[in-house]
């Protein structure tokens, strides 16, 4: 995704006067930007706290700025300059985390980022985009880039089966229909269960949902998905992300402030590393049981 | 409720350069004032405050122009800007009488949104610099006109996020940028010796390619060098001050970094900065 990301944000500057600040990482994506934007474009060296507050004080100023690393470390190392320099001050900086979840997998867990967005929710007036598909980016970054508030994006890898159809992006979208439990997935993670639930029949096949923003999206959940849960059917949440601060926990809260109840819930989401041991994006997945094959095996049997 | 002054232009006081000879009075005014707010409003934090006291009121009376940028790093000493601000005719004692009162904007430590003067929240300590040095960055960047001058304590140095703006400002050549450090050489729970070594802050910041020059915090006569044409780049003004400055006991005493006074010292103070 970073590569589309690469291709809207050359797209933008055209468009609008924007600046790109990052904390010297972006090789092999960000030399088409970088070199479109010129002067805008600004690597402000490995202080990822610095780029955030710089970014907060040049936003301050009237430029819209966005800033950049591999998602851990523009979350978490300052998470104090975001909450103070750029939330407090209402100032409408963009954040940009790289290769969220798992997704940086044998790097080790210095460099995954499964609190992210369960942070960034915590802050006010922050947005979080988790693009599912790299068509999707190109919507999440025009989104940031019109909003007067800060936001977040969490960048991943783009799963979709070559030749399966996306439906226009909305922040909730019903990618297959099904007549078996509600199965809501975060993210690019839903890729991955697009080939396994197409295998199955309609009658057993969950209702599949994306979410990719928020809080928008977990402020307008889809009537047609409150109706299936209304219908008695289960309610299954699937994550790339710790429990705390989850979207299934948010959206277990929205339903019950609905006064809505599924007839079950489930939460998959990450374990961090029960294991001990440490590998790729698909192993850190499955050490987590958020992976497809044991999801649908535990909520279909 | 203090009145909303987010609608007020940035006016430039009326008190004219050439008027330096009035600036005694208006230091006096002003600690006189600041003593008053601290003592109604029951709360500490003075020494730090009558620290960096004049070269606030020094920059908002006869530096600053509507196009300039003030960002208080040491928030902590956000009296010493609402008396600033109040001195130049910017804040009520109406207003100041609402500072650390219950619905108020005039908290402890500054809050965004509610005064241009007043650019960004702080009170983190490491914060502004890295802020101002973004805001100076935007004005490169867009050829604006108007300098950023940011006020940060000597203790506040130990913050590891103003070596990354450190490098940044000074590897950006960031010309419209003048970072102020209060020396007044006490922190939090000891000086700025004992508990973290500052000594040799100019030759530190220097190593980072930053120009840097030193003043009298307190005396006219040197502050006016604030108003030289800033060299070429980035610079670094350490004022050399003193905490507490004008109040005898609590001249270079740590403990006012805290106490609130009782009223046997307001009566005490008052008197000194009037003799003074």
């Amino acid at each position: 995704m970073r590569n589309a990301a690469s291709v809207v944000w050359q797209k933008l500057f055209e468009e609008q006067e924007y600046a790109f600040i990052t904390g010297d990482l972006g090789f092999m994506a960000l030399e088409p930007v970088r070199d479109k934007l010129g002067k805008w474009f600004i690597n402000g060296g490995i202080s990822e706290q610095n780029i955030v507050s710089v970014a907060a004080g040049m936003s301050k100023m009237g430029v819209q700025t966005w800033a950049y690393s591999i998602a851990p470390f523009i979350y978490a190392r300052p998470f104090e300059q975001i909450r103070n320099d750029v939330c407090l001050n209402k100032l409408p900086v963009k954040l940009v985390g790289n290769g969220g979840g798992y997704a940086y997998g044998s790097m080790g867990s210095s460099h995954h980022a499964i609190e992210d967005y369960g942070v960034m929710l915590t802050l006010q007036g922050m947005n979080v985009h988790v693009p599912a598909f790299a068509e999707d980016v190109e919507h999440a970054v025009r989104r940031m880039a019109t909003t007067p508030e800060p936001a977040y994006l969490r960048l991943g890898r783009c799963e979709k089966p070559k030749d399966f159809v996306l439906p226009a992006y909305a922040p909730w979208r019903q990618l297959l229909e099904g007549e078996g439990p509600v199965l809501v997935v975060i993210g690019p993670l839903v890729g991955s269960y697009i080939a396994p639930l197409l295998a199955l029949a309609p009658s057993k096949r969950p209702s599949l949902w994306v979410l990719t923003e928020m809080p928008a999206g977990l402020d307008e959940l889809p009537e047609l998905m409150i109706q299936e849960i209304k219908a008695g059917r289960s309610l299954v949440v699937v994550e790339e992300h710790v429990a705390h601060g989850s979207a299934g926990h948010h959206l277990l809260a929205r339903l019950h402030a609905q006064a809505i109840a599924p007839a079950t819930f489930q939460h998959f989401c990450a374990q961090g590393y029960p294991s001990g041991f440490y590998g790729s994006q698909v192993y850190h997945r499955q050490e987590s049981n958020i992976d497809a094959n044991h999801v649908l095996k535990a909520i279909l049997g | 409720m203090t009145a909303n002054h987010t609608a007020s232009p940035h006016t430039k006081h009326s008190v004219s350069r050439d008027d330096y000879a009035r600036f005694p009075e208006i230091q006096r005014a002003a600690r006189l004032r600041l003593l008053q707010m601290h003592y109604e409003s029951k709360v500490g934090h003075i020494g730090g405050n009558l620290s960096c006291l004049d070269a606030i009121l020094f920059l908002h009376h006869f530096v600053m122009q509507p196009a300039d940028q003030f960002v208080l790093s040491k928030g902590h000493s956000v009296g010493a800007l609402y008396i600033g601000l109040w001195s130049i005719g910017r804040l009520s004692d109406t207003d100041l009488q609402q500072f650390h009162k219950d619905h108020t904007h005039l908290a402890g430590h500054p809050v965004a949104g509610w005064m241009p003067e007043i650019a960004v929240a702080t009170g983190s300590l490491g914060h502004g610099f890295p802020v101002a040095a973004g805001m100076a960055k935007g004005k490169q960047l867009q050829d604006q006109p108007g300098r950023v001058y940011c006020l940060m304590s000597d203790g506040e140095w130990q913050e590891g996020s103003n070596w990354e703006a450190l490098i940044f400002a000074a590897h950006q050549n960031l010309d419209r940028l003048t970072v102020l450090v209060d020396v007044n050489g006490l922190q939090g729970f000891g000086s700025t010796t004992e508990v973290a070594s500052m000594a040799g802050l100019r030759q530190r910041i220097e190593a980072f390619g930053a120009t840097v020059r030193e003043l009298d915090g307190h005396r006219p006569a040197a502050l006016q060098e604030l108003l030289a044409t800033p060299e070429q780049g980035f610079q670094v003004i350490l004022l050399n001050t003193i905490k507490g400055k004008g109040v005898s006991f609590m001249e270079a005493k740590m403990e006012w970094h805290y106490l609130p006074l009782t009223a046997e010292q307001f009566v005490q103070a008052q008197n000194e900065v009037r003799q003074a």
